[in-house]
């Protein structure tokens, strides 16, 4: 018996041992945004690989519980498409002796794009509204030729329908003839090949098949999405108790936007870099 | 010489001195074998039992917070669907409608090419064809819905557009007509199973009456085939109302109710489209997330029914078959 605990006491030390080794091992707990998800997933992706034995899980269950989470110290890196509410979530964390700290990694600029057929160039953000809402119906009234539109929008649950429901729509509702498709390679095939249509996609989908309108005078392109010209365009966050203490892994995820990868990984994403390597 | 060789088969048994009766050993060994070989394959049976099972009660769990926090009579006659909004609104009758309307669309084309091809393969195609042509129908079958997708978007749209003039090319007509296609060969394959089963007497006593072919194929074989033709069109019915990848491809997801009703060239949503559209982005736990599930909820009712319907009918088209025998 005495053995048996000598034995057990062994292995114990043993396993806190190979613990104490490994103190690297560290664990990230990741929550929010859908929009943001994507790029907290491509890093977690790429922190697994480059560090063995860190753990990083990315929840995906919207900006809200992102906030909360982080709150109640649920998370550790929040992520989310918007700001904190000051006179809420703020407040609460503030009490809770958290202290939100926001790092922008990436920014999200949806491009309003038409048929390259199209003679209409450019709208405003305004009439681009009524016709989601169904107030504009026919291109002739926005110079164009005598042709039905149709509205194409992503699917109500996606990010890229969050920023323009909030940007353009300024969160009315969209008529109910408005057709939804779920992803933005389907948004531009659509668009493509509709003569009439019009829809929203990331400026990572622009291509010569559809054309971009410039929206309120302003074309969306990398420099106008950046530097805040163009309307259509939102910050990223991921928030942080505190600033993360520096060379540790959470300080590495927060920051690993500025590298040439995390650029890479946010392009691919369908998102603008605040980088430019 | 094949007297020999009977004695050698029968040697052995022959040969064995033991007694017929089983000592008890053997006997607790039969009984055990017996049961428990009962019980495995009975379990094995009630996996798919289980599947069914457990996953009408998962759907149901996560329906019962929408039906406790929203009102389920403006969900049921309901026709925004603004799942996004707040205070959200789920009227979910034009998805239902939309899933409606898809599917008629579909039944209208593919019930009568469906049930004349199955008459012309049991009736009237010499039997090396029927042989060639029904595996190929059936080839129809394995054709992953995603490519049936590719093809409503990148072939049929475009064509409806320019064809019919369409403002756009994903609407009711674009994914009926691919749902039809998509039904035909469960239609055709059931129909003609039931067709042929209508033993040879029954046609070979119609045309000794004196009735002529098409006497004997509309007055007598279709009426008494008729519930397994009923049987195969709501399988195909099941086909077309069940099917999302093509039906979210190509319908144009808009939630509304065409107007007017006749006007196919308008986009509609399903329910099944919606739930795997939305499914993937909405935050767990919200009202969205549950009124997803109360969908899913509303479609496992109709199949339900439709299935029920079908087996009643199939069933109905054993007996007769049965009797006739």
């Amino acid at each position: 018996m005495k053995k048996m605990i000598a034995f057990g006491l062994i292995i114990v030390s043993l396993v806190s041992a190979s613990h104490l080794t490994a103190a690297e091992k560290e664990t990230l707990q990741i929550q929010g945004s859908t929009t943001v998800g994507p790029v907290g997933e491509a890093f977690a992706q790429y922190f697994k690989r480059a560090y063995s034995g860190l753990e990083v899980t990315v929840q995906k269950t919207g900006s809200s519980d992102g906030a909360a989470a982080l709150i109640d110290s649920r998370c550790d890196i929040a992520m989310m498409s918007r700001f904190m509410k000051p006179d809420k979530e703020f407040k609460l964390a503030v009490e809770k002796g958290v202290m939100p700290v926001a790092h922008v990694v990436a920014m999200d600029g949806v491009c309003v794009v038409v048929h390259p057929s199209n003679p209409v160039k450019e709208l405003t953000s305004e009439q681009v509204r009524e016709i989601y809402m169904g107030k504009i119906t026919n291109w002739k009234e926005l110079g164009g030729t005598d042709s039905a539109i149709v509205a194409i929008s992503r699917d109500t649950s996606s990010g890229t329908y969050e920023t323009f429901h909030e940007l353009i729509m300024e969160k009315q509702e969209m008529a109910a003839g408005v057709e939804y498709v779920s992803s933005n390679p389907q948004a531009h095939a659509r668009v493509s090949t509709t003569t009439g249509a019009i829809g929203y996609v990331g400026i990572g989908f622009l291509d010569s098949k559809v054309k971009a309108l410039k929206i309120d005078g302003i074309m969306p392109t990398k420099e106008t999405i950046t530097n805040g010209t163009y309307p259509v365009a939102r910050p990223l966050f991921l928030f942080t108790n505190g600033y993360p203490k520096l060379g540790s892994m959470k300080h590495r995820f927060c920051t690993f936007y500025l590298t040439e990868a995390g650029q890479e990984i946010i392009e691919a994403s369908g998102f603008v870099p605040l980088t430019n390597y | 010489m094949s007297n020999g060789r009977l004695d050698n088969i029968i040697e052995p048994a022959a040969d064995k001195n033991e007694s017929l009766v089983l000592t008890p050993l053997q006997d607790l060994k039969g009984y055990l074998f017996y049961h428990v070989g009962r019980l495995i394959l009975f379990l094995i049976t009630c996996t798919s039992v289980l599947a069914v099972l457990l996953i009408f009660i998962f759907v149901i769990r996560e329906a019962l917070p929408f039906v406790k926090g929203a009102s389920i009579v403006q969900f049921l006659t309901g026709t925004i669907w603004h799942p996004q909004s707040e205070p959200g609104e789920f009227g979910a009758l034009s998805l239902v409608v939309g899933s409606l309307y898809v599917t008629v669309v579909a039944l209208v084309i593919a019930v009568p090419v469906g049930v004349v091809s199955a008459v012309f393969l049991s009736d009237i195609v010499s039997f090396r064809i029927r042989n060639i042509v029904k595996p190929v129908i059936e080839l129809l079958a394995a054709i992953p819905s995603v490519a049936y997708g590719f093809f409503a978007i990148k072939v049929l749209s475009p064509w409806l557009m320019s064809t019919f003039g369409f403002p756009t090319g994903v609407n009711a007509l674009n994914a009926g007509l691919v749902l039809s296609v998509m039904a035909l060969p469960t239609i055709i394959s059931v129909s003609e199973d039931s067709l042929s089963a209508i033993g040879r007497e029954l046609r070979e006593a119609s045309y000794g009456l004196g009735a002529t072919r098409y006497e004997t194929l509309f007055k007598v074989i279709i009426p008494a085939a008729h519930s397994g033709i009923i049987a195969a069109v709501i399988l195909g019915m099941m086909r077309a109302i069940g099917e999302t990848m093509v039906v979210w491809m190509a319908s144009g997801n808009a939630t509304q109710i065409p107007s007017p009703w006749w006007d196919l060239s308008q986009s509609v949503g399903t329910i099944t489209a919606t739930i795997a559209g939305d499914m993937a982005e909405t935050p767990k736990g919200s009202t969205h997330f549950h009124s997803l599930f109360m969908l899913g909820v509303l479609l496992l009712v109709f199949t339900f029914c439709l299935n029920m319907t079908s087996e009643f009918f199939l069933a109905r088209a054993k007996k007769k078959i049965g009797k006739m025998a």
